[in-house]
Order: structure tokens, then sequence, then C-alpha cells
């Protein structure tokens, strides 16, 4: 099975992000790392290939940067990777970066693409289904199990109150939650390996996309205004002295709902 | 002006999501649905009684609805103003898809949809709820609408019944060859997780599956309800029903008590409406404790079974 994973590196979200004053996107340093949910679409796409003797190859439109969030996954064993990168694709939206991610999978050819089901950062939550329609194939979703016999894959689909069964056949888009798997840690060989495996930088222009289809020029939403939101005042810290539990008794009891 | 509004049948009802929607739709234009299920008398009445004059109501069978409902919606919709999605996981499916299809964006996470001279705009929250964005669409109409929960309030204006048109099946080759096969639900016990006055949230503080279980005895105590972190049910503790956050349920009640929860944006999101924040966390550090009215620095294992004896011995 030949396994296409997006993968988005992020700023690190344990620090602050900062937006630039003048197009409000995300400030984004050289050294981002793996979006976190990303790792358990690694980890199910090494599990699949591992079974069918398959390939897994990672897709990523960002400035490449250190590229070490796309080495950490490549530690974790995906094959190779393919970044798009270029200065004229900064602004892009979800539509945009679908697009791109798009001709760039289908440039290497594949069975099944991989992702998770919104990034950390920008959480628009869409780009696998608008990836699935310009590849024209069938989307399960928010997968929280994944089993495959062949050319079908069958998932668990999140519901409301459950979940569904639900199967398609190769090739097909695959978006998995956080529960899906426990991804495994890189091994230090692993790390070490992944210094060595190919990395593939293409431009917009190598996809045969103009300036204008791509970034901000080419989405059709733009930020334009940002204002703090008035913070909600943070109230009483106490240090639980053993006897903490009465602060939260008496504010029940103001509240009346003891 | 068409204003759409897509809604999912759920037990014979519409998503809430389809309602509060239709609160917005029916002031900003006039409010038509696309329904997707097997179509009851009762989800009808209920659309129109909220404002729909038309439901085009497609009945997708076993098939997995996403690539067939973007498609009819597509020829649907035409110059409408707008199409409104909730957070549901197919109402971002179908967003999704019909965004790729009609080659218009997806504005996501949306709090408001608003109309100005220059075109339309929505307004979002980002980084968790600190900073407000209107973000213009610059697309022909209609704009493609991801709204969160609870944006706007479902409230029935006594509407007549609908007229109801059925929509085809369209044919869509490979991309619409999803099976359901079977659907499974989790049962979920005690008072509705959105409607109630208090609620009780773990997060992975609690330490395992096991021990989260001092969180429903203290909701049990209380007459509240049990939510979550997407962590503790990414964990398998609890089911997704339970999850509190962006990409699960929205809650604004009276009493919100944060057990063993760092406060990560994904969950404050869905929670920082409440009026009173309760949070306990070992770590002081934890940004949940720059929302609450009250924050224990405490072990959650120490704190809540002293709170529960203390509750119990007044007969709650």
């Amino acid at each position: 099975m030949k396994i296409a994973v997006c993968a988005k590196q992020i700023p690190d979200p344990a620090t602050p992000y900062e937006l630039d004053p003048e197009h409000h996107w995300v400030v984004r340093p050289d050294d981002q790392v793996l979006d976190d949910t990303d790792r358990y679409g690694v980890e199910i796409a090494l599990q699949l290939a591992e079974a069918s003797e398959g390939s897994v190859t990672l897709f990523s439109m960002s400035p490449a940067g250190n590229l070490q969030g796309i080495r950490q996954a490549l530690a974790m064993g995906a094959d190779k990777a393919v970044i798009v990168s270029d200065p004229a694709l900064k602004g892009s939206d979800a539509l945009v970066t679908a697009k791109v991610l798009a001709r760039a999978i289908e440039q290497e050819g594949f069975d099944l693409v991989i992702a998770g089901t919104e990034s950390t950062d920008g959480s628009a939550g869409v780009l696998p289904q608008q990836l699935a329609e310009l590849l024209g194939a069938p989307a399960l979703t928010f997968a929280k199990a994944v089993e495959h016999d062949g050319d079908t894959i069958r998932i668990h689909r999140q519901t409301p109150d459950g979940y569904d069964e639900v199967e398609a056949t190769l090739p097909a888009v695959l978006t998995v939650t956080a529960g899906v798997v426990e991804p495994r840690y890189p091994t230090f060989k692993g790390i070490m390996q992944a210094k060595q495996k190919p990395v593939e930088q293409l431009t917009a222009a190598d996809l045969g996309f103009d300036a204008a289809e791509v970034g901000a020029a080419g989405s059709a939403q733009y930020v334009r205004s940002v204002t703090p939101v008035p913070a909600r005042q943070a109230g009483e810290i106490v240090e639980d002295d053993g006897e903490a539990y009465r602060k939260i008794l008496e504010l029940l009891e103001q509240a009346k709902v003891v | 002006m068409k204003v759409w509004v897509f809604s999912e049948e759920h037990h014979g009802r519409p998503a809430a999501s389809a309602l509060e929607l239709l609160a917005k739709a029916r002031e900003y234009g006039e409010a038509v649905v696309f329904h997707v299920g097997a179509g009851s008398a009762e989800a009808f009445a209920e659309l129109g009684a909220h404002g729909a004059s038309e439901v085009h109501h497609l009945d997708p069978g076993d098939t997995l609805a996403a690539a067939p409902a973007a498609a009819a919606l597509a020829d649907l919709v035409g110059d409408a103003k707008a199409v409104l999605f909730g957070m549901g996981n197919l109402d971002r499916d179908v967003a999704g898809r019909l965004s790729a299809r009609m080659n218009r964006p997806v504005a996501s996470n949306a709090l408001d949809v608003i109309s100005e001279d220059e075109g339309q705009a929505v307004v979002t929250e980002i980084l968790g709820g600190t900073l407000r964005v209107v973000k213009a669409i610059t697309a022909d109409d209609p704009a493609i609408v991801v709204v969160r929960s609870k944006a706007f309030t479902a409230e029935p204006t006594g509407g007549s019944a609908p007229t109801v048109v059925p929509v085809t099946m369209p044919d869509v080759g490979h991309s619409g060859a999803v099976q359901v096969l079977e659907r499974h639900e989790e049962p979920s016990e005690g008072p509705d997780l959105e409607a109630a006055e208090i609620v009780v949230s773990g997060g992975r503080g609690l330490g395992d599956a096991e021990r989260f279980k001092i969180v429903n005895e203290l909701a049990e105590l209380l007459g509240g309800a049990v939510g979550a972190t997407r962590a503790v049910v990414d964990a398998g503790w609890v089911p997704y029903s339970l999850q509190v956050g962006q990409t699960g349920k929205t809650v604004k009640p009276k009493i919100y008590i944060a057990a063993g929860i760092s406060g990560a944006m994904q969950h404050v999101v869905g929670m920082k409406d409440s009026s009173i924040i309760i949070a306990i966390n070992k770590d002081p550090e934890a940004p949940i404790f720059g929302i609450a009215d009250l924050g224990i620095v405490g072990d959650v294992h120490q704190v809540l079974p002293k709170l529960i004896d203390a509750l119990r011995e007044r007969g709650n």
C-alpha cells in the first residue's frame, strides 16, 4: 500500500503564538515541531505499511525551516518526505493548502492518504475533506479504530453518541482522531536514520501553480482585524492545606446550588 | 436571499446545531434547510417551527452522505447568500467537500456571520478565545461557514410546516462509495451535558479511567453532568459524547468544576463562558487557573473525597 501522510510543522504549542502585525499570520520560527495530532496518522500509516509491505511518504506545506518537525516523523519510521516550501505560499488558507497538497500527492501517486482531523494551530478542520474531493477519493473520517483487508479499509467513525462501522475501498482518504493508536517513540537508530532519509523540496511552480493561485493572493479570505478579548478575571487561588475543599463548598453554597 | 442550514437527523430530530443556525439564518435571509437522514415528520416540523420555509431532504440510506450531500448542495445553493454548517463530523465533511467542489473557502470556527458593504465576514476567536478576529470573505456568494456550537441560541418562532423537497442521491462515483455497516451507541447517563446547570469535568490529572470515576460521583451528588477533556476521551476513559472543547461540546453552566484539567486552549473554548469556574490541579502554573474564579492547587484525589464526604454529611 502506498501511503501519503499529511504532516504539519507548527510553532511549539508550549510557547505563546505570535501574529505578525501586518497580515495577522502566525509567525513561524525556523525550529517548528511536528503537530502532535499528526503522530497518530504517522503511526497508523506505519502499521498499515508494515502489514501490506507498503511505503509511507510524508507531505507537508510549510516553510521548511530546519525540518525538525518532519525529522520527528521520519524518525518514527516514515520512508521519505515531500515538502512544498515557497514564500509564495504564505497566507494560504485551507483550500489553497489542500490544492497544493493534492497536486503533490497526485504527482507521487497514492493508495491511501492519512491526516489528522484538524491541526493544533489553525484548527480549520476541513482540509482532509477538501483534499478528498480534489483527489476524487472517498473519505473515512474521524476514525477511532482502523482495520484493513486487501483493498478495503474499515474504521470506527466517531459519532455524537458512539461510533459507526464504515468502510471504503482504496484509493481513499482517512482521518484519525488521537485515540486511534498509541504512537511509537523514535528509537535512537530511527533518529540517526532520519537524518539520511530523502526530503524532496518543491516550489509552487514545480507543481504548476501560478503565484496568483496560491498564498494570500489565491486565498479568498483574509484576517481584517484582530482585537484582544477582555480577559476573564482570575479569582482566588489557594494552596490545598487539607481544608481547601471548604472553599469549594462555600462557593457552591453562595451560588445556591447545594 | 437564501441562507442554507445543514441539518443531520439524530433519533428522529434535527441536530441541535441546525436549530441554532436557523436562529441566525432567518434574520440573515430566507432560511432553507438541507436535511440528511431518514426524514421524520417531527424533524421537518421542528425545522419549520424554527423558521425554515423549505427543507430539502436527502436520505442516504446506508451510505455515508458526505460526498453525495456536497454534490447535491453544490447544485442547489446557486448564488445563495451563505451555507451554514455546525461543528458535527458530517457537517465538516460536507463543508470541506462543498468548498473544494465550488472553489470557495470555508470560514471555520465562526461565532457570527456579518454582511457589510464590501461583502461578508465572519467573527471568530483564536488562541483560546483571547483574540477576536474578523475574517473577510472575498469569494463570490455563497459564503461557506462552519459555526461553533452555541454561537446562536435556538428559539422556535412558531413557523408553519415547511415545504419538503426530496433530493435524489447524486451518483458521485468512487468518492461516494462509503458504506455504513453498523451503528453502535454508547449509552450515557445523567443530565444532558449541554443543558446542565452544573458540570464536573475531569482531565488527565485524574490518573486513569478507574480514578476518573470520582468525577461521576461528585457530579451525581450535585445533580450535575459529567464532562471530560479531549485527552481523556482519546485515552478511552470516557466516550466522546462527554468531550468538552473545540471539537466536542460547548457548555455554559452556572458552575463548572475542572478536576485535573490543565486548561489547554482546545478545552477552554468549550467552557470559558461558564458563570463560575472552579479548578483543582496540582500544577500551580496550569493555565486553567488564569480563568478560574476559585483555584485549588492540590491533589484532586485529596480534595474531592473530602468535598464528597462533606456534601454527603449535609445530606446532598
